[in-house]
């Protein structure tokens, strides 16, 4: 009887848990960030795993790094631009090297679907000189997040695995196996882990000896793989990552192809023998042009970004477009189609707020979360988005060169979560060199945008079990904020009095807008509301709120009661009393107002 | 054989996760070699959203592009018609909810709701069935079922015995809410 093969169709992020199971993973400290979020979550589900959200990426991974050196296989997951965050632990980390191996997630955002920026990882790798594996489905990210910790023990490395959106919110096929755990002892080692310069300057020599060997790895490892073609040999393609699937899509087996599965440090010898065997040589890759850099570097002629885009996500029609491959084309309606972003949910405790902010014409500088949707029409409410935690420092800068006047209309926002995670130094800053500045923490008691992550603030941990929880207004106070206010966003009075009052004031504030997500299941909706119509005189004040559960039918409002969770808002726009909030009925039974889809990903939340 | 395609699109929170999931679930079942591509995070609040579903003897990209769709499932009325450069030109069809839900520029004023998208589509040379599947979800006991009135539908260009679909969708629906679906999915079937 042949052996018994477990096939299951999983997400690529899942299949990364999965493959870090496997290969004896013990600890795992990350940030969420999309598209990486689920790699820790997963994981988690393992109980042999010990699995946390630290406060940001930087802190996961020197806390990764700490299980690493007392001899455990850990790991830590990241979003692209969060690598910056844990830039700095990274950059040394090649230096020291690992004890037990050390693997890092890092998911890149081609196209932006949720993200602020298009950053390439994959020079971060080269630039710390840390190995880079690209998994292009999710079979590979299973191996590969193997094959990182075998790396990472033989070349005394951390090794990061770089996933992009397509390969992290994929489901493909995959075979399983079994979990063993290699452990080892911590041993004292002063000239490999004290980076001060003296052993600095020992080690650097031996991360460049280290490349070279992982030169010859990359040579000869299956990680990199020709595939030939019996067509013809016009044109080979080197390609990594999900590009290789869009190439595949569209050339078959036509063309020949070198698949990159290891994308720092890459070969030389084989790239060289792969271009000597046909005629031209054609680099698919998204975003920047690394293995297009690299050819040049090593004598290889190659096209690249002359035929392919530098912006945003490939696909099949992108590749055969360039290349000249069959293009498939649809038939669009002619006219214009009224767009759908995204927008705040039915009661969702960032609106009110934001209006308040915009009805008294404060300049609103704002940060990274669910907020971000304040900027959107018809708040327009936020004039500035950088960066985790840059609301309130910004704000400082800001306020120091245009002095009380900005003091008093200018403010910043940022979650409750984005503040625990790069909040806390700027409003040190701020009480340190001494602006007047106002800073709204947005307190909706989770990691929102990412979907439902615990905090430091909630007092649960990443298992929803019972954890330390920080308490915002003590934190503030004890940096010297005397004025900290406390306030709930679905009152809009009460909102606008106190920030009039703290932006007037004569020191600097800080205003905790609190109420929960209103996505939490633990959070107890109220009945919708219900227009009544003799009432309304179709002014559409209560559109100014932009909530999604409203609308105009027949001239007159309306709300869809299967979004409406009786927040109350857009009552208290309106002049006429037109809302009616005894008559109102729950609908069906209060989780049928959760967002569907992130229930299902939530359903350990329960 | 060559891979299908299959679309799910409509607005962030109607429970197309379900709909991709149970149909990857029917796949892999039937032996195919399947891929599930889907979106997360920002763009999932009330945005327009999209999944992809392929499967065939070897699904190479996860992603459906323009012209490839043989299915476009839509839970929303403008999504499909947002969606329809996707379609396979001459041969796709599209399975649509009638429902319609205002996005933010026609709730503040900024545009309005196209009018007649059903025939306009249909002139656009798409095959459509158009489905008014909150009245038949509601029929079976929940509006939240929207997903598999749309899946019945669906399973009539399928020739895929039953008891397959049943056993997809014991596997994938939560017990407690297993009749209500298991409705859903005839009443959807059945129009």
């Amino acid at each position: 009887m042949g052996c018994l093969i477990m096939k299951e169709l999983m997400l690529g992020n899942k299949a990364v848990a999965r493959g870090l199971y496997e290969a004896g993973c013990c600890f795992a400290s990350s940030y969420p960030g999309t598209p990486s979020t689920e790699v820790t979550e997963e994981l988690a589900k393992f109980t042999e795993v010990y699995c946390e959200w630290a406060p940001n990426e930087k802190v996961a991974m020197e806390s990764a790094f700490g299980a690493s050196l007392a001899g455990r296989r850990s790991f830590s997951a990241m979003k692209h631009v969060g690598l910056n965050v844990a830039a700095d632990p990274l950059y040394t980390m090649s230096y020291t090297g690992v004890n037990a191996g050390f693997v890092i997630v890092v998911a890149d955002d081609p196209g932006m679907h949720s993200s602020q920026n298009e950053q390439d990882s994959r020079h971060h790798a080269i630039a710390s000189k840390v190995p880079m594996l690209e998994p292009s489905n999710s079979q590979e990210a299973l191996d590969f997040a193997k094959l990182a910790y075998e790396i990472s023990e033989q070349f005394d490395t951390p090794v990061i695995l770089k996933m992009c959106t397509r390969v992290a919110h994929s489901q493909s096929v995959v075979e399983i196996g079994e979990r063993t755990v290699p452990v080892k002892a911590y041993e004292k080692n002063i000239r490999k882990y004290v980076m001060a310069p003296a052993n600095a300057i020992q080690r650097h020599p031996m991360i460049e000896e280290r490349t070279r060997k992982l030169v010859e790895f990359a040579e000869e490892s299956p990680v990199n793989r020709v595939e030939p073609s019996s067509g013809s040999r016009a044109f080979g393609i080197i390609t990594d990552s999900t590009s290789y699937m869009y190439v595949k899509e569209v050339f078959g087996d036509s063309v020949p192809v070198l698949k990159i599965g290891m994308v720092n440090p890459l070969p030389v010898r084989k790239i060289q023998d792969f271009a000597s065997s046909v005629d031209k040589v054609v680099v698919v890759e998204e975003l920047d042009p690394i293995i297009e850099t690299h050819c040049r570097n090593i004598g290889v002629e190659v096209s690249g970004k002359d035929l392919l885009p530098i912006c945003g996500e490939f696909s099949q029609n992108v590749i055969a477009k360039a290349l000249g491959g069959e293009v498939h084309k649809g038939v669009s309606l002619t006219e214009q189609l009224p767009v759908r972003p995204p927008a705040m949910c039915a009661g969702c405790p960032h609106r009110g707020l934001f209006y308040v902010l915009k009805k008294l014409g404060a300049t609103v500088l704002g940060d990274i979360g669910c907020y971000t949707l304040g900027a959107g029409a018809p708040l327009n409410a936020m004039e500035l988005t950088l960066c985790m935690g840059a609301s309130l420092s910004s704000l400082h800068g800001f306020n120091k060169m245009l002095g009380a006047e900005s003091e008093q209309k200018t403010v910043a926002v940022i979650g409750d979560s984005t503040f625990m995670h790069s909040g806390m130094t700027g409003l040190a800053n701020i009480a340190y060199n001494q602006t007047n500045s106002t800073v709204i923490i947005l307190d909706n008691s989770i990691t929102g945008m990412t979907g439902h992550q615990q905090n430091p603030t909630t007092g649960f941990n990443l298992r929803g079990e019972p954890a330390g929880r920080i308490n915002l207004e003590a934190l503030c106070r004890s940096m010297g904020y005397e004025r900290v206010a406390v306030v709930d966003p679905y009152k809009l009075e009460e909102c606008e009095r106190v920030i009039r009052e703290e932006l007037a004031a004569d020191s600097p504030s800080v205003i905790i807008s609190r109420r929960p997500c209103a996505l939490l299941k633990y959070v107890k909706k109220k009945p919708s509301l219900r227009v009544d119509k003799d009432r309304c005189r179709s002014c559409k004040s209560c559109m100014r709120i932009g909530c999604p559960a409203i609308s105009m039918k027949d001239g007159k409002a309306e709300v869809d009661a299967t979004l409406c969770i009786g927040c109350g808002v857009c009552s208290q726009m309106c002049r006429f009393d037109a809302f009616d909030l005894s008559k109102g009925t729950m609908f069906q039974d209060p989780s049928s107002r959760i967002n569907p889809a992130l229930e299902e990903r939530l359903g350990k939340e329960a | 054989m060559e891979t299908k395609n299959i679309m799910i699109v409509g607005v962030g929170g109607q429970g197309s996760l379900l709909a991709s999931k149970l149909l990857g679930y029917l796949f892999l079942k039937r032996g195919f070699d399947v891929k599930v591509s889907e979106v997360h995070g920002m763009s999932q609040r009330g945005g327009s959203v999209v999944t992809y579903v392929r499967f065939g003897d070897r699904v190479l990209s996860p992603v459906i592009d323009e012209g490839e769709a043989d299915y476009i499932v839509s839970f929303e009325l403008l999504e499909a018609a947002r969606w329809l450069p996707f379609l396979k030109v001459g041969e796709g069809r599209i399975v649509t909810n009638t429902q319609k839900i205002d996005p933010m520029p026609v709730i503040i004023g900024a545009a309005e709701y196209p009018e007649n998208l059903l025939e306009k589509m249909e002139a656009a040379g798409a095959k459509v069935d158009a489905i008014d599947c909150v009245s038949l979800a509601a029929q079976a006991g929940n509006i939240k079922a929207v997903n598999l009135v749309l899946l019945g539908r669906l399973s009539r260009y399928f020739d895929i015995p039953d008891e397959e679909w049943q056993s997809a969708i014991e596997a994938n629906v939560p017990e407690k809410f297993l009749e209500v679906n298991r409705k859903a999915f005839e009443l959807g079937r059945a129009v």
